[in-house]
């Protein structure tokens, strides 16, 4: 699907008010919208909502052997992906230059800052490494995608537990959660990045653009800074000349937000090891809130089965016998076998379009409508009231029947002439079968 | 381990001639040979019949028309439907609407299972949603596995089904899905955890309908008889009602004035 452009009347509308110091949202120029953590249940497991946007954040790990020319540090693999869900014109399994763009920026904030500890991340130096893998998905994308990833993937290391190991000797043992408690990740830091569109040739500035805005921005200044008020990234994009005072105003605006942000992650984290160390309820099923008309929770539900086993018995005394099965496979030549020669195939799909072949030849009408007599009967053994789509069926056959005259009688003649002498075996044996239901019936 | 995947869902492309999908008529000769054996007939119920909690949000995303992200226990999955809209040209068929899931995966990239799992569900979607009403148009399905901690496919098919009856597509019935895992003394798990799913003799997913609690879709692995079949398919029946109330409570919710 292709993304909905944006009217000229909306693009003026919304530079109008940004001009105006007005946001669509009611913020104000320096207003970050609402953030909310929730954790799920396994470790390293989260959900960032920036206003409407989502990113989900997962951590895992692996072990792997180093790089060559990096034998003792561990590895770190980020992965944005960009989901259809979030926005229609996000096609699957598409690089675009969007994703690239975000993908980049996140490994420069995250792994070239080195907030995390990687050589704690050796196992057995140049053998045996930790491989962290951060996975994010965007789900919902209203703006400012970066930030919300940014936060998701430091909100998700944090929370990570890699299962502990010990070396002894050349001996590596890794420890179920069970055995021992999984150990937490090294961070140094946690770099946040923090967005800033620019307007009318930078003349107008906005903290956490959201979708529309970013539509009508001219350019993008991202700044990633720790709460130590440390530079870890910066870039500039969308080819705004900027003046040096602007970007140093950006970067104070940046450290004051960044320690916003990381206190509430801080406030986050915390909440969850405390509410998982008492026992308590966690996961998302917590965090989806009650109130809301649109939630709805149920508790553990019993499930009375205990007449399932009469129910089954009585399914399978009324059911008509399977098929003889051919046991002896059939010896054409040395090297060939066959089986089941005769047993009717009950692919439907095949025999549909088979049946459309025949159709079109008007000719054996006959064996077409005792075949549909077949099947009716075989249903109507099974569920005892489905006769109406089978009349419908039947009747439908008829009329195309009637639409389609022959074009080429010939070729299709062979073609049902064949179909006919393939179709005889089994309606011998459905016959036979057909018979043996009636005794059955009869008996029950 | 076998394993079998019976799909018993027709296309709904010739409504006409649309095999009914009959419940005991159809699984009566899907596995011919898998006979019940009188030794290993068994004496299912234990303490496991019973299913998790269950929550359900809808209308979570902005973006997408309809969305709902659907929790069984632990077991999360969120899913997003655009639909009807605008269909690639290659994509489109003249007399009904393009019908597509896409399942993400938590980890990595989707893999051959994930596909599997798509085609299970998006032949399930067919054979409930009323296509034919919106010809020439593109209804997509997106499903991201939140968290997997067992029943995942049964999850899926629900939280597909709280999106699309949230984005508002015409369904001719609604559909869940049932997981049921049989252990190896026999005893059967309904809504199985990771744990339970991971040491079972068999697991068997099935969709049913709604109106008639008739199987739309079944999928099952490992070994088992053909009365155990027959149990599952009744036990997860019984398990369905139970989905269907859910579904119905938090709609009425949802459409309540308070």
């Amino acid at each position: 699907m292709k993304e909905t452009p944006l009217s000229n009347c909306e693009r003026r509308f919304l530079l109008r008010a940004i001009e105006e110091k007005k946001r669509l949202d009611g913020r104000q120029t320096y207003d970050y919208r609402n953030i909310k953590i929730s954790f799920g249940t396994d470790y390293g497991c989260c959900i960032v909502e920036l206003g409407k946007t989502r990113v989900l954040g997962q951590v895992s790990c692996e072990l792997v052997s180093p790089k060559l020319n990096r034998a003792t540090e561990g590895i770190l693999f980020f992965n944005l992906e960009l989901s259809q869900m979030a926005a229609p014109a996000f096609e699957p399994g598409r690089q675009s230059d969007l994703l690239v763009k975000l993908n980049r920026l996140l490994e420069r904030c995250l792994r070239n800052s080195k907030c995390i500890d990687t050589e704690s991340l050796c196992v057995v130096a140049g053998e045996k490494v930790w491989q962290i893998r951060v996975d994010l998905h965007l789900l919902n994308h209203d703006g400012n995608i970066i930030d919300a990833a940014s936060i998701a993937a430091i909100v998700a290391l944090c929370h990570f537990r890699r299962p502990d190991v010990s070396v002894q000797g050349d001996e590596v043992t890794l420890y179920t959660p069970e055995e021992r408690d999984p150990v937490p990740l090294s961070i140094h830091h946690m770099p946040i990045c923090v967005s800033f569109a620019f307007f009318r040739q930078g003349t107008y500035l906005l903290v956490d653009p959201n979708e529309r805005e970013e539509r009508v921005m001219d350019g993008l200044l991202v700044i990633a800074v720790n709460k130590h008020r440390e530079i870890c990234t910066i870039q500039s994009s969308g080819g705004i000349m900027l003046l040096k005072d602007q970007v140093l105003r950006c970067s104070k605006i940046a450290g004051v937000k960044v320690a916003e942000i990381t206190e509430l992650i801080q406030k986050a984290l915390e909440n969850d090891q405390k509410v998982r160390k008492e026992g308590g309820k966690f996961g998302f099923a917590e965090s989806i809130a009650n109130q809301r008309i649109t939630a709805f929770k149920m508790e553990k539900a019993p499930i009375d089965t205990s007449d399932i086993e009469e129910k089954a018995e009585e399914i399978i005394a009324e059911a008509e016998p399977p098929p003889e099965v051919v046991s002896k496979p059939v010896l054409w030549t040395a090297g060939t076998a066959q089986i089941g020669e005769g047993v009717e195939n009950s692919w439907g799909d095949i025999e549909d379009s088979e049946k459309e072949d025949e159709d079109e030849g008007g000719s054996d009408e006959a064996i077409i409508l005792d075949s549909m007599k077949m099947d009716t009967g075989v249903e109507v053994s099974g569920t005892g009231s489905q006769d109406a789509p089978i009349v419908l069926s039947d009747s439908e056959e008829e009329e195309m029947i009637i639409l389609e005259p022959d074009k080429n009688p010939k070729k299709i003649r062979t073609q049902t002439i064949s179909a006919k002498t393939e179709k005889i075996p089994s309606k011998k044996q459905l016959k036979k079968r057909k018979k043996k239901r009636a005794a059955m019936l009869k008996l029950t | 381990m076998a394993c079998t995947q019976a799909q018993l869902v027709s296309g709904s492309a010739n409504p006409g001639r649309t095999r009914s999908v009959g419940l005991w008529g159809h699984t009566v000769y899907t596995d011919a040979n898998m006979r019940a054996e009188p030794g290993i007939e068994s004496s299912p119920r234990g303490p496991g019949c019973s299913l998790r909690h269950f929550a359900c949000e809808q209308n979570l995303l902005s973006r997408p028309d309809g969305s709902a992200s659907f929790l069984q226990g632990d077991t999360s999955v969120l899913a997003g439907v655009y639909g009807p809209a605008e269909v690639k040209v290659s994509k489109e068929i003249f007399n009904k609407a393009t019908l597509e899931v896409i399942l993400r995966p938590k980890i990595g990239l989707p893999g051959v299972a994930e596909k599997s799992r798509e085609r299970l569900i998006r032949n399930t979607c067919e054979a409930v949603v009323l296509g034919a009403l919106h010809p020439r148009t593109s209804i997509t399905v997106v499903l991201q596995v939140i968290s997997d901690a067992g029943s995942l496919l049964a999850c899926c098919l629900n939280a597909a089904c709280m999106a699309l009856v949230d984005t508002g597509v015409p369904m001719r019935a609604l559909f869940c899905g049932v997981t049921c895992a049989l252990d190896s003394d026999g005893t059967l798990v309904l809504d199985p955890t990771a744990k339970q799913e991971k040491e079972a003799r068999a697991v068997l997913t099935f969709a049913l309908d709604s109106v008639e609690q008739k199987l739309l879709m079944s999928t099952t692995k490992g070994l088992y008889s053909n009365a155990e079949l027959q149990q599952c398919l009744a036990a997860a029946q019984a398990a369905s009602q139970h989905v269907f109330r859910f579904y119905r409570e938090s709609l009425q919710r949802r459409y309540s004035k308070s």
